[in-house]
């Protein structure tokens, strides 16, 4: 390999991330359905095991961390090495990654519905585990930014500073929101309590979603749009502003999930207006993006990866609308606490992570194994339709149930007494539940023809192409 | 909140916004004015970018959404915790404490109209009756259930079978003050045999079938006597003085299989009725009792 080092790219790091993105997409989206199924048939909670509550958070933690996160480690680990022209630091702690990585993921799915939890929303893995991602984590900060000092080229590309920014923001949210004081090896409690308690959750836990979901997501669109699209990215002025003003102001945001709370009145002030102020930045990306295609719209008609990219872009753009908008505290009066919150979840997970990942890994697979192209462009497209129908679908009826169940909680009777008690907005839901799991059926369904799609293209490989498509331009 | 804490809030939320102004405006002056296709002049695996303005319709939205920032944060509290509240004085305390007063203004008078009608009389008032099943769906159904048939541990209402007595007073004591019923853990006292033989003893009373030789359910009886006769009373009828439920019905709060029923005697039960003259306030626990109380006489009318 001392020879491969100087004029090869390590793909299989790549390679070995990007196959277990669509595992654990399907996995986790299995999990999701299966929940989204017992909404409607109660019946279908296993006790103990396999209960909502147990699942839930199998759910979100195998879709964010596990299929998103090899996502981010997949194209982070790609677009370092090509925008830089050098190989990773070191293929060793490379290869630490991902076999740390996909233990911790193996972890949660044993842990979890075992009923061993922190209780922290997103940061439900008990203290032996959240050690094992830090150590993960800090050896990924070492191969990537140990990548980008080697680099060739004078400048650092933008999409290595969102990934830079997410890799630093995540292991310092990740320590300081898990600090915790053990009680058995399977046991921990907060080192926190009270109100300061829940600020540091939903400090991390929105930024769970701004540094993980947007940051390390736009930095795979500042790669994979201009790359796919065959066009200059747009603005680089705007690269710089809506960056740094993204990443100054989205930590401040996580008050907004403790509207009307025990959370003090200048605390819940201060993280509105920010989330307020996060409208501008967050659209910058998008506009980045989507106006890179200008002078390539044709393209749009041939090729369903660049479609993916460019509705994922579109559900980025509605969902950092509908977040702030969510964020003010009288919107939030009537959407706190309804599916509402779930749909606007969904808008970006679905419409946004999952689709500008999958764009980006029917980009990717094809380059990193060594073919020409994935097997079939029409199974692509195939795709897209269900996606995109599964997401709206997903994404309306949550929010018709959101509207529905906050109007029917606020509607009081002529001596002010609650119109419907709680019992009735869960009946008044029931379609809403239905339709849902209509939409994440087409998504999942989506997953399984990229399952095959990919299979089909990576079945025939042979070792010498493997090695060829590494090499470095 | 300290001084210190409060400055740290107000200096590190003015210089991230300052940093964020910063950037947008020294970047503004010096971009160009028109679109371009020339490059900054970076290459990076064959993706170039262009040197284009930001949009000025983007940069509006930037400085509309900070402006509005700004105003909000001299309206309300938020920039310098403790010691800038905001001009308009608001706080979500006040703004409670006025939503509460004006909703007393308006409606108590309508609860407060039958206070002083007895529980009896309301019987015939099916407007009274209406509002107190909209407040016991409000409140109560979510143990209760919404029909008050109850669940596991949390009693049926429209039986005649009363824990504490079902008298027009006793169910409005019951609502105002709350109850606690409160079975001790018999398991340390009884040891595994006996609590198995009680068990036995207290099921065969009501009738139900039992698995238990002639000597276990004798000495079953003879530990009744002793340590269970003092609540549930000798011939087990119960007492509503200590809520201690008659086992010799069908009404069974726990579950009647013999597991559960030793469970019950082993581990002790504790049953909590929450009082809700806070909550609630008199005049509307009155009328939410009037209501639990006609749903036993229904029953009792169509019997």
């Amino acid at each position: 390999m001392s020879t491969a080092t100087n004029t090869h790219y390590n793909y299989k790091v790549v390679r070995q991330f990007a196959v277990m993105t669509v595992i654990w997409g399907i996995v986790g989206m299995v999990v999701g359905l299966f929940i989204a199924a017992q909404l409607v048939w109660p019946e279908l909670n296993f006790e103990p095991y396999l209960t909502f509550g147990r699942l839930r958070p199998l759910h979100t933690n195998a879709v964010i961390f596990a299929f998103g996160g090899s996502a981010l480690f997949a194209t982070s680990y790609y677009v370092v090495q090509r925008t830089c022209q050098a190989r990773l630091l070191s293929d060793g702690l490379a290869a630490f990654t991902f076999w740390g990585w996909n233990l911790v993921i193996v972890l949660a799915a044993i842990t979890l519905p075992l009923g061993m939890t922190s209780s922290k929303e997103y940061a439900e893995l008990e203290w032996p585990i959240d050690i094992l991602i830090a150590i993960v984590w800090v050896v990924y900060a070492i191969v990537f930014f140990g990548t980008i000092m080697k680099r060739k080229t004078k400048h650092i590309y933008v999409a290595n500073w969102f990934y830079g920014a997410f890799i630093i923001t995540i292991a310092i949210l990740h320590i300081v929101n898990n600090a915790e004081i053990p009680v058995t090896l399977f046991k921990s409690y907060s080192a926190y309590s009270g109100a300061m308690d829940a600020t540091i959750q939903w400090w991390y836990g929105h930024n769970a979603v701004g540094f993980f979901l947007t940051a390390g997501f736009l930095g795979m669109m500042y790669y994979f749009v201009p790359k796919q699209a065959e066009r200059p990215v747009y603005s680089y002025r705007l690269s710089i502003v809506h960056f740094w003003a993204l990443i100054a102001i989205y930590i401040w945001a996580g008050p907004h999930h403790l509207h009307y709370t025990a959370l003090p009145d200048w605390a819940q002030s201060l993280g509105m207006i920010m989330s307020l102020i996060l409208l501008a930045p967050s659209w910058g990306g998008m506009i980045n993006g989507v106006m890179t295609l200008s002078g390539a719209w044709h393209k749009l008609r041939t090729d369903p990866i660049l479609r993916f990219l460019v509705v994922s872009l579109s559900f980025y753009g509605m969902s950092t609308f509908e977040g702030p908008m969510m964020a003010i505290k009288t919107v939030n009066a009537l959407s706190h606490y309804t599916d509402w919150t779930i749909g606007h979840v969904h808008s970006g997970a679905l419409g946004w992570v999952a689709m500008v990942s999958i764009g980006a890994m029917y980009h990717l697979i094809p380059k990193v194994f060594g073919r020409e192209a994935m097997y079939s462009t029409s199974l692509i497209n195939t795709h897209f339709w269900l996606a995109t129908i599964g997401t709206v679908l997903y994404i309306v009826s949550m929010w018709v149930n959101g509207i529905t169940q906050g109007l029917m909680w606020q509607a009081v009777n002529a001596d002010g007494t609650l119109q419907y008690s709680f019992i009735e907005s869960v009946q008044a839901s029931s379609t809403g539940y239905i339709v849902r799991l209509i939409g994440g059926g087409f998504f999942v369904l989506g997953m399984f023809v990229m399952l095959y799609n990919v299979w089909q293209t990576v079945r025939g490989t042979n070792a010498e192409e493997v090695k060829a498509a590494a090499a470095m331009a | 909140m300290s001084s210190f804490w409060s400055g740290w809030v107000l200096v590190l939320t003015l210089a991230c916004l300052a940093l964020v102004v910063f950037v947008l405006f020294s970047t503004w002056k010096v971009q160009r004015k028109d679109t371009t296709e020339d490059t900054v002049g970076h290459e990076f695996d064959g993706i170039t970018e262009y040197d284009n303005p930001m949009p000025m319709w983007w940069i509006g939205l930037f400085l509309g959404t900070l402006i509005f920032g700004a105003v909000y944060l001299v309206l309300y509290p938020g920039i310098w915790p403790g010691k800038f509240d905001g001009i308009l004085g608001w706080s979500s305390t006040g703004e409670l404490k006025a939503d509460q007063e004006k909703h007393a203004r308006q409606y108590q008078p309508i609860f407060e109209q039958y206070a002083a009608t007895s529980i009896e009389e309301l019987q015939e008032n099916p407007k009274a009756l209406a509002m107190g099943k909209r407040i016991f769906l409000n409140n109560c159904a979510l143990c209760h259930g919404s029909d008050a048939g109850g669940a596991f541990g949390f009693p049926q209402l429209t039986d005649h079978d009363w824990l504490w007595g079902g008298s027009p007073d006793e169910i409005k004591m019951s609502v105002l003050n709350g109850r606690n019923g409160q079975m001790p853990a018999w398991g340390p006292v009884l040891g595994d045999k006996g609590v198995r033989d009680v068990a036995s003893y207290v099921r065969s009373m009501s009738g139900l079938d039992v698995k238990a030789d002639q000597s276990a359910l004798d000495n079953g009886k003879a530990l009744y006597a002793t340590t269970c006769a003092v609540c549930h009373g000798n011939e087990g009828k119960g007492n509503k003085m200590f809520g201690a439920p008659n086992l010799t019905d069908d009404t069974w709060l726990y579950g009647n299989s013999q597991t559960l029923v030793e469970y019950t005697i082993r581990k002790g039960r504790n049953g909590v009725m929450p009082p809700w003259n806070e909550v609630l306030g008199p005049e509307k626990v009155h009328l939410v009792s009037a209501y639990v109380y006609s749903l036993s006489q229904e029953e009792k009318a169509a019997e």
